[in-house]
């Protein structure tokens, strides 16, 4: 009896201890938030009380009027394409050229083939930054400046890329490509309908990674665009702040908000595999 | 990872023989096709990876400012690297800002992918969820949040903060406080994907062995400075090298929020690469600073291989 009643007591500390332990990590969890929150509320903020004192979290009144502003004070309509054709055309052109690279790295043998490996993965530890003068150099050379083309070209090939999915290639079984070659399939077609079919996750998890790594990126296009039309959400936003920034801030929290739906979006609907793609990228 | 995979005998296999009829075309075909393949990724990285790479180097050299001609002056780029004070603050603010950087976003990391692990907590994947968010905020929209939050008017959490009689006043015009607060920002964002590598690892620690250390009365910190730690040393080295060589990085958040300011205080090297290399267009000053951004780099990477390269060696 005594035993019975020893273990029930414990049992009922051990649910206390859950309990608070989960508490203490709601209110981080509450805490890391509080940044994303403000964006929500503030951009359905009138004016009044985006400045009102005390400050408050939620608004007693919604407004629009934030989200028509960001439409007036920036060509906001133009940048959230750019910022569509900017990431999703890195993304793409990513893809289709690093993959067909690895797919020759990772399984088809040839002279050099360790030699270029290697050179590819040492040109990880290569800075963007560090390299960004001369790249502005050449593609003003181009006379890319201002265009799709400057943003995206010199981006349509990386390095991690090519690596990542090397990777992965060098998992999947050989078997139906040797019988498929035995069969006198050409590479172009064993490429496209035996390897790429079976590559599905690693791609999605590929095209995540450069899609949320672009469309977030500020210096890139701070370098390449000088004309507001040209420019990304991201870079675009931060043409309202600043010494002269005499934007509301309700204004800027609609703007950052419709910078973080899109990714918000994809997060919720590809959660797992979103996070888990993180994981994976993370251990380049 | 990267090591074993160079180490990686696969590779090797013999070549299965591509079709073809007579032995020399089904060999040219094949050159052919190999060439086909990795030509456009290649020329994308030899344009604009390698060659910029070695431009960059001659720039150093060179008094490049954009116009008219290029005159070759030795080291001077790199003596006033070395020399200009604006410089070395800006190098020395860098090395303030990792120091800050780099512990706390990977000891928050840590600490949260410990709980998020533990059985013994309630609802871990909304959790995990929750504090995943940060990751996909860009750096710049993390800034506006946080310049509204900490206004010194109207800021909730400067209003809070008053609550608990903490008075922070215009932390982004003091030239005390305006670091730590853009390192903030960036802790902030960045924590998330730390957290999720450090997931990651420690998924792959058995837990039996917490169940072998539990039965030996061990308790929770003796669990973890025992147990997990040295099983997730690599993961460890891992995630500090990546936050070292994001935190040489620092540019977003200061662009937005103090441009480097007040008196310098948050000027770090890419702030001053850009401003020198793209604002006062001295190409060649300025790439003699990307090339020393471009060696610590390189050093940090290259522990990196060898730190996971020989952890890997120990745990095969």
């Amino acid at each position: 009896m005594t035993l019975v009643n020893a273990r029930r007591r414990r049992s009922s500390r051990d649910a206390l201890i859950r309990w608070v332990f989960f508490a203490g990590m709601l209110v981080i969890a509450l805490l890391v938030l509080l940044p994303i929150l403000i964006i929500l509320f503030t951009a359905f903020k009138p004016v009044a009380e985006v400045n009102a004192f005390p400050p408050s979290l939620v608004p007693s009144q919604w407004t629009l009027d934030n989200f028509t502003r960001i439409f007036t004070e920036l060509p906001f309509a133009r940048l959230i394409v750019n910022s569509f054709v900017f990431a999703g055309g890195v993304t793409l052109c990513a893809l289709v050229f690093d993959s067909l690279a690895a797919y020759v790295l990772a399984r088809v043998d040839f002279k050099g083939n360790r030699v270029l490996l290697l050179i590819i993965v040492a040109s990880l530890m290569i800075p963007f930054q560090a390299t960004l003068i001369p790249i502005y150099q050449l593609v003003a050379d181009f006379g890319w400046i201002n265009t799709f083309w400057g943003l995206i070209i010199p981006r349509a090939a990386d390095a991690f890329g090519i690596f990542f999915l090397r990777q992965f290639f060098l998992s999947l079984p050989r078997d139906l490509d040797n019988a498929a070659r035995i069969d006198g399939a050409s590479e172009v077609r064993i490429f496209r309908s035996i390897v790429l079919p079976n590559a599905i996750p690693a791609l999605i998890t590929l095209g995540i990674y450069t899609f949320v790594n672009n469309w977030n990126d500020l210096l890139w296009p701070l370098v390449f665009t000088t004309e507001q039309e040209m420019g990304t959400i991201t870079s675009g936003l931060t043409l309202l702040t600043g010494p002269s920034g005499i934007i509301p801030y309700g204004v800027m929290m609609a703007g950052s908000l419709i910078a973080v739906v899109p990714l918000a979006i994809m997060f919720l609907l590809v959660q797992r595999r979103f996070i888990e793609s993180v994981a994976s990228t993370g251990l380049k | 990872m990267t090591s074993t995979t160079l180490r990686d005998r696969r590779t090797y296999r013999p070549a299965p023989q591509l079709g073809g009829r007579g032995p020399l075309r089904g060999q040219a075909k094949r050159r052919l096709t190999i060439l086909g393949f990795l030509l456009p990724a290649l020329t994308i990285l030899g344009l604009f990876v390698f060659w910029p790479m070695l431009s960059a180097l001659r720039l150093s050299f060179t008094d490049a400012s954009g116009f008219g001609l290029e005159q070759y002056v030795g080291f001077e780029n790199y003596l006033n690297v070395f020399t200009d004070p604006q410089i070395v603050r800006a190098m020395g603010n860098t090395v303030l800002y990792s120091v800050m950087f780099t512990p706390v976003a990977v000891g928050v990391a840590l600490a949260l992918a410990t709980a998020l692990n533990s059985p013994k907590l309630p609802f871990r994947g909304v959790l995990r969820t929750w504090l995943f968010l940060p990751f996909i905020v860009s750096l710049a929209v993390a800034a506006f949040a946080w310049q509204y939050l900490l206004d010194p008017q109207v800021g909730l959490l400067n209003y809070w903060l008053q609550g608990f009689g903490i008075r922070l006043g215009n932390v982004l015009q003091d030239p005390v406080l305006a670091m730590p607060t853009v390192v903030l920002v960036a802790v902030w964002k960045n924590f998330s994907f730390y957290m999720i590598v450090f997931l990651a690892g420690l998924q792959d620690v058995p837990a039996s062995l917490y169940e072998a250390a539990s039965m030996d009365g061990a308790g929770p910190w003796s669990r973890f400075k025992n147990v997990t730690l040295p099983l997730i040393s690599n993961t460890t080295g891992f995630v500090l090298i990546i936050a070292t060589i994001a935190a040489l990085q620092a540019f977003d958040q200061i662009y937005v929020l103090t441009s480097g300011g007040p008196y310098q205080s948050t000027q770090t090297v890419v702030m001053q690469i850009y401003q020198s290399g793209f604002q006062d267009l001295e190409l060649g000053f300025a790439s003699a600073l990307s090339y020393i951004l471009l060696i610590a780099t390189l050093i940090l990477s290259l522990i990196q291989f060898f730190f996971t390269g020989r952890g890997e060696k120990q745990a095969s």
